[in-house]
């Protein structure tokens, strides 16, 4: 019974080493598991597939660097969709922080795919005030946005000439970090009734399955996992595909400490309660 | 009669009315007002940051003239703000754009930024494993069922629950839409309830404490 109580007792330091273990080494491994893509995030999949060439889709990027294993992947497998169907990518940035890694994203598949920047897609930065954009673009997109992320006056990229409010958008497509997409819902999607997808968050996903229940939303990734789905879907495997087996394991393990955990408290509280008989 | 704090009573009602209107009527002259208030919103959103660094940095500045407890910290914090704000505007100088990939900028935000916010986030990977040993405890039937659950979700909603059964990752699916959903749902209309309840209140101007 003494190893229960040394259980008890156990360096945290132990457990750091061991979580660090399952993380680091999959990652160096690679070992292939299957991910099999679930319906939410499907649906956004097959959403963009069946959109006619040239229509427009407004990106928002709503996390920052904290978030990237989870919302990157994501970004770019989309954008390669995107390019690969022709569709055209309107990138704006609701978290400040979160500019560069938009800015990054897009540059980078827009290379990959030969894409040229104002014709095929366009990146308008970051402003102030998302509630007031929010609501603003449903009137006029260039009250918020008259100059791209370089400051260049959007009227004279050719991508912006006919793109004036929602009705010009095919998709809004939201990635998350916090509770910036309730507002996109809220505003775009109730009031000016433009077809949403949102990639949240692990953390913060089981809070919008209501909205794509309800239709609301036309489907939902879920952090990494979401993103590792879409990859597979656009059969291009990648950071997400990668990341799925360090999560796999470090899920393994902390199920493993959670079992072990409670079975040290059973023992030691049994034993304590015969010591107290006694 | 409109002076003191009836002044913003009355601001906060206009203001309110218009906006609640607006949303409902978006014609004119309804829609013009309510985009005319946004575009001030959107202004004054602006502002708020220099707020935010006139209090960040009011706050440091009195730490490290105090000699207070850590204030080599607020030089570090002084310093970085200082350096970023000076590649920020350099690169706009220099390349039209702070965000540009050859700006001084984009370097700290791609190797002090990136690398600082991913570990304090990664560091959530231990804590949770750790307090997963030492808290989730099985003490009553409740504890038990959100113990259950929560290992079942845990494994569906990773690769190797489909390799331990197919059926797991559709049960944990299960739990997503059905359980978990309600009581989220219950949650949400409770929370929307209430902001609806307290935004009545202050335009009404029955709740106050905003003006103190």
């Amino acid at each position: 019974m003494k190893i229960f109580e040394k259980l008890s007792h156990i360096d945290r330091r132990f457990i750091y080493i061991l979580i660090a273990i399952v993380v680091i080494v999959p990652l160096l491994l690679k070992p292939k598991l299957p991910i099999v893509p679930t319906k939410p995030v499907k649906d956004i999949y097959d959403y963009v597939e069946n959109l006619p060439q040239g229509s427009n889709i407004l990106i928002s990027i709503d996390y920052d660097a904290a978030s990237m294993p989870e919302q990157q992947p994501f970004l770019e497998a989309l954008l390669r969709q995107c390019f690969r169907n022709k569709l055209k990518p309107i990138m704006i940035v609701q978290w400040q922080l979160g500019a560069p890694l938009g800015t990054t994203g897009l540059e980078k598949i827009a290379k990959e795919c030969n894409a040229q920047y104002g014709v095929d897609y366009i990146n308008l930065g970051y402003r102030p005030g998302y509630v007031a954009q929010m609501v603003g673009i449903g009137r006029e997109i260039r009250d918020y946005f008259a100059v791209d992320y370089k400051n260049v006056s959007i009227d004279s990229f050719p991508i912006m000439r006919n793109i004036h409010n929602y009705n010009d958008f095919a998709l809004l497509v939201g990635l998350e970090a916090g509770a910036t997409y309730l507002l996109w819902v809220e505003y775009a999607g109730g009031r000016f009734k433009q077809k949403i997808a949102l990639a949240l968050n692990a953390v913060s996903a089981p809070d919008a399955y209501y909205f794509y229940q309800s239709k609301q939303i036309i489907g939902l990734v879920g952090g990494m996992k979401g993103a590792a789905e879409y990859e597979v879907l656009e059969n291009k495997p990648d950071l997400a595909v990668a990341g799925m087996a360090s999560q796999s394991y470090s899920h393994i393990l902390i199920i493993l400490f959670i079992v072990l955990g409670n079975i040290t408290y059973f023992v030691e509280k049994s034993r304590k309660k015969k010591e107290g008989g006694r | 009669m409109l002076k003191g704090k009836n002044i913003p009573l009355a601001i906060t009602f206009t203001v309110g009315l218009i906006m609640i209107v607006s949303f409902f009527i978006p014609h004119r002259p309804f829609g013009d007002i309510e985009q005319i208030s946004l575009k001030w919103y959107s202004i004054i959103a602006g502002f708020t940051m220099l707020l935010g660094v006139d209090s960040l940095l009011g706050l440091h500045f009195r730490k490290v003239k105090r000699k207070e407890e850590n204030w080599i910290h607020s030089i570090v914090l002084i310093a970085g703000f200082v350096m970023v704000v000076i590649a920020g505007v350099w690169g706009t100088i220099q390349y039209g754009s702070a965000f540009d990939e050859r700006s001084f900028f984009t370097y700290i935000y791609n190797y002090f930024i990136v690398p600082l916010q991913s570990t304090m986030f990664s560091l959530l990977a231990f804590f949770v494993a750790s307090a997963a040993y030492r808290a989730f405890r099985a003490r009553n039937v409740d504890a038990a069922l959100l113990l259950i659950t929560a290992i079942i979700v845990m494994l569906g909603r990773v690769p190797v629950g489909e390799l331990i059964s197919p059926y797991l990752p559709k049960f944990t699916d299960w739990i997503m839409e059905v359980p978990q959903m309600a009581a989220k749902r219950g949650i949400g209309l409770g929370i929307y309830l209430g902001a609806l309840g307290v935004s009545i209140r202050i335009i009404l101007g029955i709740e106050r404490s905003y003006l103190s």
